[in-house]
């Protein structure tokens, strides 16, 4: 039965997927298409990103609250934009090299990662220690963030409000090209150590009981978690709680979390939201750059439901 | 054979475990015995790999825990812990089927659903089968994991107060389940006991434990006397022989 939830959510993504690409077809139609074809490769790059790195983190730590964005990586991007915005300016911080602000936020995220997470995990920290590391890394820096933003000129403001929440709207060709590849990687990797991870779903003990090495598989799944986070943010800015969002209706959906189901299932609601959510946004009601609100808006909404119903964990 | 040669524990700079040193023989049901805190459930997670070794040795088979690959341990020893974790959305019969993962990694095959359905068989557990763990009773989502233990098909058996949360029948059913897989199967079960006369009933061999050592080693016969077990538990309790059996009344 799972597994036919699974077709059904596959199905949505796909409709939602072709209504944004085929809706209020005017003009150019073959450039209006390509553009939207880049735009959706965005989206739906975005949506396995996320949704996959949710479940994982959300299986490696037992908890159904999680969102990556506990690890702090979004907050280092948003002090990566602000300090670039501070020291150029508006003006100056439009004017750089998207490729090259790609790369930076990239390499800073997964910088990061590799320096804080990757020692804690050698050192046989519990994965308690390490998030909380996260968590407080993210504090800092998004205090650190404000802080700078009050000191940035009003005009460049409005600049740096464009860059906390995500858009969709000016996908890079190549960009997009990169991040497709690192992201259909990662989800490979996940899939094919599915039956692995309903493993440690059990938890270290269960999970060593039954032959996996913990210590290393956490490592491995830290590591796309830090991947796919890194490469959607990179890309588009952050998203706090669309995965919550997503991974939250794909068990609702599917009644499992058995990851031959959960994974996809996710990963296809995760393209119905943002692509059925964008096609929405776009043809009926003209403007489309606040999705990025508004799937945040209902992600923090099912967060608070999460807390309110006791599904804590 | 179980061997534990010299081992000492040390937790957050608190010493658990003192020179443990002991011998557990193949084929035999061992009951790990002593009061809250004596170091058991540290012990047997050492013994699993759970906790890394910090000094001394220990070997299953001749396997060293420390130094064989965690799937090649998994198809020999195995163990039910106290903190069962979470699983909640998981049906019994998937949770069972866990067992088979050192066999066949995730992908089951038709043997691994005969020892499945006969784990389910075994530990009464057939009816429940399709329902999630979260609407089961503390009771029968303890067996699940034993039957989980079970499925798993290994040699050596370790488990951490199985009893906990079963009632008088399912207990004694768990007692006589375990008994049959020595007697027949020639497996080798340690179990952690708190009612002693479980321990006195169905158990070969006898291990005390008290502040992180072990403080007597045995057959029933030996370990539990009045004396001995007023250096365990400190009171002082009569021992009884009905029959061919040990029978203490410990709560008047
Ligand atoms: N992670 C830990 N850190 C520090 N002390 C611990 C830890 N785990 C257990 N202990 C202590 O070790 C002792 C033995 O615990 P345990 O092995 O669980 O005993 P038992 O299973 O015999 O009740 C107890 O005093 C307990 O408080
Ligand atoms: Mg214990």
């Amino acid at each position: 039965m799972a597994e036919r939830r699974v077709w059904l959510a596959a199905a949505l993504a796909l409709l939602c997927a072709a209504a944004f690409l085929g809706l209020n077809l005017r003009g150019n139609i073959a450039f209006v298409l390509e553009l939207r074809a880049l735009k959706l490769l965005a989206l739906v790059q975005v949506a396995v990103a996320v949704a996959v790195a949710t479940v994982l983190l959300q299986t490696i730590t037992g908890n159904r609250i999680l969102t990556p964005s506990i690890m702090g990586l979004d907050a280092l991007y948003l002090l990566g934009q602000t300090a670039l915005v501070f020291l150029l300016g508006g003006i100056g911080f439009a004017a750089v090299d998207p490729r090259l602000k790609f790369v930076i936020a990239l390499a800073a995220m997964v910088g990061l990662a590799a320096a804080v997470f990757l020692p804690l995990v050698r050192a046989r920290h519990s994965l308690t220690v390490l998030l909380l590391t996260g968590a407080l890394l993210g504090i800092l820096f998004r205090s650190l963030s404000s802080l700078l933003a009050r000191l940035i000129d009003p005009n460049d403001f409005a600049v740096l409000q464009g860059v906390s929440y995500a858009n969709f709207n000016a996908p890079q060709g190549e960009l997009l090209a990169i991040g497709a590849v690192l992201t259909a990687v990662a989800a490979a990797v996940a899939w094919r150590q599915r039956h692995v991870l309903d493993v440690m779903a059990l938890g270290p003990a269960g999970a060593i009981s039954l032959g996996v090495d913990w210590r290393w598989s956490v490592a491995g799944v830290l590591l796309l978690v830090v991947l796919l986070v890194a490469v959607s943010t990179a890309l588009v800015g952050p998203v706090a709680f669309l995965g919550l969002l997503v991974v939250a209706l794909a068990e609702r959906l599917t009644g499992t979390r058995r990851h031959a189901v959960l994974l996809p299932a996710a990963a296809c609601i995760a393209v119905t939201v943002l692509a059925g959510g964008q096609a929405v946004l776009q043809h009926g009601l003209g403007g489309a750059s606040t999705l990025g609100v508004v799937v945040e808006f209902l992600g923090g909404l099912v967060f608070l439901l999460l807390l309110a119903t006791g599904n804590r964990r | 054979m179980i061997a534990i040669d010299g081992v000492s524990l040390t937790l957050q700079g608190t010493p658990i475990l003192h020179d443990v040193s002991a011998t557990l023989p193949k084929g035999e049901l061992i009951a790990l015995i002593g009061p809250n805190g004596a170091g058991k459930s540290s012990l047997l997670s050492l013994v699993a790999r759970l906790i890394p070794l910090q000094s001394g040795r220990i070997t299953v088979d001749g396997l060293p825990v420390d130094r064989t690959p965690g799937r090649r341990l998994a198809r020999t020893l195995t163990i039910m812990r106290q903190d069962t974790g979470l699983a909640a959305r998981l049906t019994v019969r998937e949770l069972v089927g866990f067992g088979r993962f050192p066999h066949s990694r995730g992908r089951l095959t038709d043997e691994d659903r005969r020892h499945i359905a006969a784990a389910l068989a075994e530990f009464d557990l057939t009816e429940l089968a399709g329902r999630t763990l979260d609407a089961l009773s503390g009771g029968q989502r303890q067996r699940a994991f034993v039957a989980m233990a079970f499925c798993q098909g290994t040699d050596y058996l370790l488990l951490d107060e199985p009893l906990n949360n079963l009632d008088m029948m399912y207990g004694r059913q768990m007692m006589r389940i375990l008994r049959h897989l020595v007697d027949r199967q020639g497996r080798t079960v340690v179990i952690v006991l708190h009612d002693i006369n479980y321990a006195a009933a169905y158990a070969d061999r006898i291990v005390a434990m008290k502040d992180g050592r072990i403080i007597a080693s045995g057959p029933p016969d030996a370990v539990l006397t009045t004396d001995g077990l007023e250096a365990m538990y400190g009171y002082r309790m009569p021992v009884h022989r009905i029959g061919d059996r040990l029978f203490i009344p410990h709560h008047d």
